[in-house]
């Protein structure tokens, strides 16, 4: 005569299960990651950009990337935006008469898109076969066809837009920029870096273009300031870089030995804000503008990265599978109490 | 006791070709055309997908809803045997017939909508995995389901082709099977939910937020029996069979009990997290909140009243539009309210809604082979 009874029991194993998922969410919260102390990234000073736009170019050919048209005579390669096929791309704002460089009416910009390198990136959390990873050391978002399944959760997820997919192909593939990792090992660094004639895009440890980048926004508008261009060494290195034939340089990190590139330029009208300080965590691409981020398509974002908090939730209903087995403990006992009878009657009534 | 005098499970038996089936065979080879171009040619060949989006209605109709769709053989489950109302167990064959289907084309689904289907096995390689993956956990999850309903429903087969040693085999180990049948479900459907938690604010106020996984998990309970009152009655006219009136009267008040803790749930977040003006913005957002809410709460009146559960087409009406409001809330925080910034639109195109139609075809046509050749629907004794 347990029926009561027995539904009283499913209430209450239910109601246990729901309160201890309940109770566990605060306790285990995943603060949102910084970035490793070795992350290499870039710093972008769009105040330095004249919109050349070689680092798209030397982007293409280091990742053997083919041309994009949008143009009638498919002469030049010329995106739109980034894409499958195209993983850097530099972005035009123009408003008004554009008279002014980095002026916000009647002015225009030029901002760089490509991949950040999130400090807590989303794409990696979304990632259910581990092809989008994070390098524990350097910090590159980098991605493997060999494991990836074309889900583009990664795509759904970045609040960049970064990750793209080949839509166009049926064994399409997710592009994106993972820094030039492919070329470190030759002592080269990211292409767009190596390339840029004015400096605008900097390759380094991101510690030290964040120094470089407070520096900048710190610098009175219009007074002439050196700048470098290429790859930012921070100071100790440029010490052992007096010595015979750098020799210091290329034992630190085994970047290939460049003569300074630096020169003196005028100061540009600098927000006093640096994208990617605090953005979701930080990120290992920086960037500086005279002009509005969000107007020139960065988004606005908060310090916490969403995928804290996706993996909060996650491991909090589901670390170790202890919620799970706790519900599956509960409701086999209260189901191995119930199914019984139901079978042997089914049996009866069966044919 | 729970054992209820109900009339055993039969093949409803009739002809496997009619205006139905034959319709439901002429989309399903249409959806093999469109598939045949999709996996020659790619994505883009067949689909309107984009970089903004990077999900369309194959995942976010046929797998999102479409799988919630299929929770009522989880809801009946649970009812019948964790609830121990055994007055209900006519149902449990029908409901776990249609989560069957429901899941398993799910899960087909997936796969043509995966970019690199032949690196699927990651999925399960334990070098592979990504336990922060919330994708991941659904995969799982939902792949274990199917299995675990495939073994379910294997008493119905086995019945069918006498094999009673191997029914009994399976019987020992049914109550292990329905607890990991009702487990799953409520991991991988408040997963579902948990999906959008990483897409952060490109997913508008209105539909992210932490008690994502509740929301979805509550509202899938809800449709399971929505979906089990639209499934009986839709049964019972087309089979001509007489209606199950007297099992989904009380089935539907414990509906509607979920479905009000579920709308508590859902204003009291909105409230809470400061989104309500965003529903009073001019905008289409606002506008598929309040479609959504009305779903909810018109069924709240419709069969509020012990009378009205009584009445089928009330009930019928009822189960529709929980369907409907279950089914919008998924589209609004997957597609609608999904917002990358940038200059991306999204509208499905003909073959993609094919594909999906092409799929919700084999359901039926599963369906009504199924319970005519196989014992799942309780014997009638009227004729038919």
């Amino acid at each position: 005569m347990g029926t009561r009874r027995d539904f009283l029991k499913g209430v209450i194993a239910g109601g246990a299960a729901a309160t201890a998922g309940a109770v566990a969410l605060p306790a285990a919260a995943r603060e949102t990651r910084s970035r490793p102390p070795e992350a290499l990234g870039l710093l972008y000073d769009g105040t330095l950009c004249v919109g050349c736009k070689a680092c798209v170019a030397a982007c293409k050919e280091a990742n053997n990337n083919p041309a994009e048209f949008s143009t009638v005579d498919h002469l030049w390669d010329t995106p739109l935006d980034t894409s499958g096929y195209t993983f850097n791309l530099i972005k035009m704002y123009r408003n008004g008469t554009m008279d002014a460089k980095d002026q916000e009416t009647n002015g225009y910009a030029f901002m760089k898109t490509s991949c950040m390198h999130c400090a807590d990136p989303s794409c990696v959390s979304a990632c259910p076969v581990s092809a989008m990873t994070k390098d524990p050391e350097t910090g590159v978002v980098g991605y493997n066809p060999d494991k990836c399944i074309g889900c583009r959760y990664c795509v759904a997820a970045c609040p960049f837009g970064i990750p793209k997919y080949q839509y166009d192909s049926p064994t399409g593939r997710i592009g994106k920029c993972e820094l030039c990792r492919h070329r470190h090992k030759d002592g080269h660094y990211s292409a767009c870096a190596e390339v840029c004639p004015t400096g605008a895009t900097l390759f380094g440890r991101t510690e030290d273009l964040l120094a470089e980048a407070k520096r900048r926004i710190a610098m009175k508008p219009g007074e002439l300031n050196r700048f470098p261009r290429g790859r930012l060494r921070p100071a100790q290195e440029k010490m052992l870089q007096g010595q015979p034939d750098g020799k210091g340089e290329r034992k630190r990190k085994g970047w290939r030995h460049e003569p300074d590139q630096s020169y003196e330029t005028p100061a540009g009208k600098y927000l006093q804000h640096v994208y990617g300080e605090k953005e979701y965590g930080g990120t290992q691409v920086l960037k500086l503008s005279g002009v509005n981020f969000e107007k020139l398509g960065m988004p606005n974002l908060p310090p916490d990265a969403a995928a804290a908090l996706s993996e909060t939730i996650q491991h909090n209903l589901y670390g170790n599978l202890i919620m799970p087995f706790a519900v599956l403990g509960a409701m086999t006992w209260v189901a191995k109490r119930n199914v019984k009878p139901e079978d042997e009657s089914s049996d009866k009534e069966g044919s | 006791m729970a054992n209820h005098q109900h009339a055993a499970p039969a093949p409803v038996g009739g002809s496997l070709v009619n205006i139905v089936t034959l319709s439901c065979g002429v989309l399903i080879a249409l959806m093999a055309a469109i598939l045949v171009v999709r996996f020659l040619f790619g994505l883009g060949a067949v689909t309107a997908l984009n970089d903004g989006y990077p999900w369309g209605i194959w995942i976010a109709v046929d797998v999102v809803i479409g799988s919630a769709f299929a929770c009522g053989g989880f809801s009946v489950a649970m009812l019948v045997y964790i609830f121990n109302k055994g007055e209900y167990h006519p149902l449990v064959r029908p409901a776990l017939l249609a989560s069957l289907f429901g899941y398993t084309l799910a899960g087909a689904g997936v796969m043509f909508d995966l970019g690199r289907w032949w690196n699927v096995w990651n999925m399960f390689w334990p070098g592979s995995i990504n336990p922060n993956s919330v994708m991941f956990e659904v995969a799982v999850c939902i792949s274990l389901y199917i299995v675990v309903m495939w073994i379910e429903f294997s008493p119905v087969v086995l019945e069918q082709f006498g094999k009673r040693d191997m029914k009994k085999k399976v019987s020992k180990a049914m109550f292990f099977i329905i607890a990991l049948g009702t487990v799953l479900p409520m991991m991988h459907q408040s997963s579902l939910g948990t999906l959008l938690v990483v897409m952060g604010g490109q997913v508008h106020p209105l539909w992210q937020t932490p008690a994502l996984p509740l929301l979805y998990l509550l509202s899938a309970i809800f449709m399971g029996y929505a979906v089990v009152l639209f499934e009986s009655c839709l049964t019972s006219t087309a089979y001509r069979r007489k209606l199950e009136t007297p099992m989904l009267t009380p089935m539907a008040k414990i509906m509607l009990g979920i479905l009000a803790v579920f709308i508590v749930v859902r204003l009291g977040d909105v409230i809470v997290r400061g989104a309500l003006p965003k529903a009073f913005a001019p905008s289409v957002e606002a506008l598929m909140f309040w479609l959504e809410m009305v779903c909810f709460i018109a069924p709240l009146i419709l069969i509020g009243a012990e009378a009205n559960r009584r009445n089928p087409a009330k009930l019928f009406l009822a189960g529709v539009l929980l369907m409907l409001g279950g089914a919008l809330m998924r589209l609004s925080g997957f597609l609608i309210g999904y917002e990358t910034g940038g200059d991306f639109n999204y509208f499905p195109t003909l073959a993609e809604v094919l594909v999906t139609a092409g799929m919700f075809a084999a359901e039926v046509l599963g369906y009504i082979i199924i319970t005519r050749r196989f014992p799942v629907l309780p014997r009638e004794e009227a004729i038919h």
